[in-house]
């Protein structure tokens, strides 16, 4: 009952062409085709994707790219105007309140409710989720615990500062120990200690075997975090991988930064014709060079440096960031 | 099988409504001021209409009551969404497990308990102060029942426009009780009103609960009883229905 067979799809992810059967098991959420209007602009454009059971995935884009819309999509509070979205395998047409039971959801702009104490939020949310009452009490004390939030258990959720209310509300989302967590920009405007707070729970949830969706627009956050990151931008997918992959995208994008005590007429001369540097550009008085091969361009300079008897005084290399993937796979939307 | 699984998860669903009930009655209802304006406030506006009438004050009870029951049911629950969208309660809110109707169910449900429970404030006095003798026990119970239903139905479908600014909602939600205790007989009796108030008057739904209200009091309805009740009944269906539909039609456009 309500367990339609998804139907077959074409899917930009590696190794999703696996037996449909099996797919529930290790997919905990499955979008196909998802497609969105608001009027006429196009907010979210044919997107397909699925997510593993305990995977934190990450959707990565800029501001207006359509990230809260799919988020929204996914836990139904918004209805597609086009494609599929199963959740353990279940079609979240067919039953929406019993997908929701098992997800914890924190919206974009969510608050809790400030006339009411922490406790009081807590049990709320638990009695709405149906989290028997011995079950709630201990599982609201040991959120409240993990939380850092316990001391101010009684007083009105009014008086937290928007870290600690960031706290509660991520609590709020968990007393009913959810299968699948869906974050909308988590840390989106928090100060570092809540920020790293928040991360830590998250990475502890995936230990206990929760998948995390979560939308961000802070590359650093989806690099430390995610297990794959989705980049998406004008409601189109540029790409799905994990980050070292998504990394290895660019070509030649490695980097090595060198810096000698005194300065040579022909030194930029000759650093541009060390065999495999692509480019070099001059940063005040340090060199970057452009390389797919780091190693050897540190041996010419080594060289470089005894021929000419110089000193060293910098040598980095340096990877390609998660931020010029996502600018590179940006401007090639563009074009 | 399906019969089953269709009854558990209505019975679900009411177990939410209840659960949001609470929430709105601790977050809006039980507040001092809140309960102070429920209280006086019917009976401020009630004094300045029939003040300098010679008209006994036992025969004002059914009015007092009937106003009572009106503005109390209908009065928190137009704030109720233009509040929770204000304080970024809304998306949380509509993304628990509860169906819609039920949640709407819900704030219907807290403004009806508070309807029933304030205007039991000037029934009793009515009862023991005037000595307003109560004929029709059973249809005062039900009406009183119905109509606030109705009013409460009435409050969450004025909340369905979009804002964040619950006082916006307060202007239009005055706008539309204000004039419906002018044409529906509650200082008034229907007979003794002019023609014009006659031809508007069935199109209110205030109307029918004051008629009855009056007839549990005095023995004596406009319209038949039947009537009044199935058109109480017809009014509280169709203010939720459009409330049901005009909050699905929000959520769709995604505000
Ligand atoms: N309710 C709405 N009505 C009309 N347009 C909307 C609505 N919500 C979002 N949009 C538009 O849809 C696009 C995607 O928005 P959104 O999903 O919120 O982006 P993101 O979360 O990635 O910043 C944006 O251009 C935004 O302006
Ligand atoms: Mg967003």
């Amino acid at each position: 009952m309500g367990k339609k067979c998804p139907k077959e799809n074409v899917n930009i992810q590696k190794g999703s062409k696996t037996n449909h059967r099996n797919a529930p098991l290790s997919i905990a959420i499955r979008a196909v085709d998802l497609t969105k209007y608001y009027g006429k602009l196009r907010a979210v454009d044919h997107i397909s994707f699925e997510v593993k059971r305990g995977e934190i995935f990450g959707f990565l884009g800029p501001n207006g790219a359509g990230k809260s819309t799919t988020i929204r999509m996914l836990t139904g509070i918004l209805k597609p105007d086009g494609g599929e979205i199963y959740l353990s395998g279940i079609n979240l047409k067919d039953d929406l309140i019993e997908a929701r039971r098992v997800m914890g959801i924190v919206p974009e702009t969510c608050n809790v409710y400030v006339d009411l104490s922490v406790w009081e939020n807590l049990m709320l949310m638990g009695k709405l989720y149906g989290v028997p009452k011995t079950k709630r009490k201990v599982r609201a004390r040991e959120l409240l615990e993990r939380f850092s939030l316990h001391q101010r258990k009684d007083e009105k959720a009014r008086k937290l500062s928007k870290g600690l209310k960031q706290r509660l509300i991520l609590a709020m989302c968990l007393i009913h120990n959810p299968d699948i967590l869906f974050l909308d920009e988590p840390t989106s405007g928090l100060d570092v200690q809540s920020s790293r707070l928040i991360r830590g729970i998250i990475k502890e949830l995936k230990q206990k075997g929760v998948t995390v969706f979560l939308t961000t627009h802070n590359i650093e956050e989806a690099n430390l975090m995610c297990d794959r990151i989705a980049i998406i931008n004008k409601g189109k997918l540029a790409a799905i991988d994990t980050p070292q992959r998504l990394k290895g995208v660019i070509q030649g994008s490695q980097s090595v930064e060198v810096a000698f005590d005194r300065s040579k007429p022909d030194e930029l001369r000759w650093l541009k014709d060390i065999p495999c540097v692509s480019r070099v550009e001059k940063l005040g008085n340090k060199f970057r060079l452009y390389t797919d091969d780091p190693d050897k361009v540190i041996c010419e300079i080594v060289k470089y440096r005894e021929l000419k008897s110089q000193r060293l005084t910098l040598l980095n290399t340096l990877g390609p960031s998660l931020e010029d993937v996502f600018l590179e796979l940006i401007r090639e939307e563009a074009e | 099988m399906k019969a089953t699984s269709h009854f558990k998860n209505i019975a679900w669903n009411l177990r939410c409504s209840l659960i949001i009930a609470e929430k709105d009655a601790k977050i809006y209802y039980l507040k001092p001021p809140v309960l102070i304006f429920g209280l006086l406030f019917p009976l401020f506006l009630f004094l300045a209409f029939v003040l300098g009438r010679e008209i006994s004050f036992r025969m004002l009870v059914p009015g007092l009551l009937t106003m009572s029951l009106f503005f109390t049911s209908s009065s928190i629950g137009p704030i109720i969404y233009p509040w929770e969208r204000n304080a970024r309660t809304y998306e949380r809110l509509i993304s628990t497990p509860i169906s819609l109707p039920f949640l709407l169910l819900g704030d219907a449900l807290a403004g009806f308990c508070y309807g029933v429970f304030i205007s039991l404030v000037p029934l009793i006095l009515g009862v023991v102060l005037f000595k307003a003798a109560i004929i029709h026990p059973l249809v005062l119970t039900l009406a009183m029942i119905l109509a606030s239903f109705c009013f409460a139905f009435l409050g969450i479908l004025l909340s369905s426009p979009v804002t964040e600014t619950p006082s916006q909602i307060m202007m239009l939600s005055a706008m539309v009780r204000f004039p419906l205790i002018f044409i529906s007989g509650v200082f008034l009796p229907l007979d003794k009103m002019p023609v014009w108030g006659k031809i508007i008057a069935p199109l209110s739904p205030l109307t029918y609960a004051a008629d009855l209200i009056r007839y549990s009091f005095q023995g004596q309805s406009y319209y038949s009883l039947v009537l009044d009740f199935s058109l109480l009944g017809l009014f509280s269906l169709i203010f939720l229905i459009s409330a049901i539909a005009f909050h699905a039609q929000s959520l769709k456009r995604g505000i």
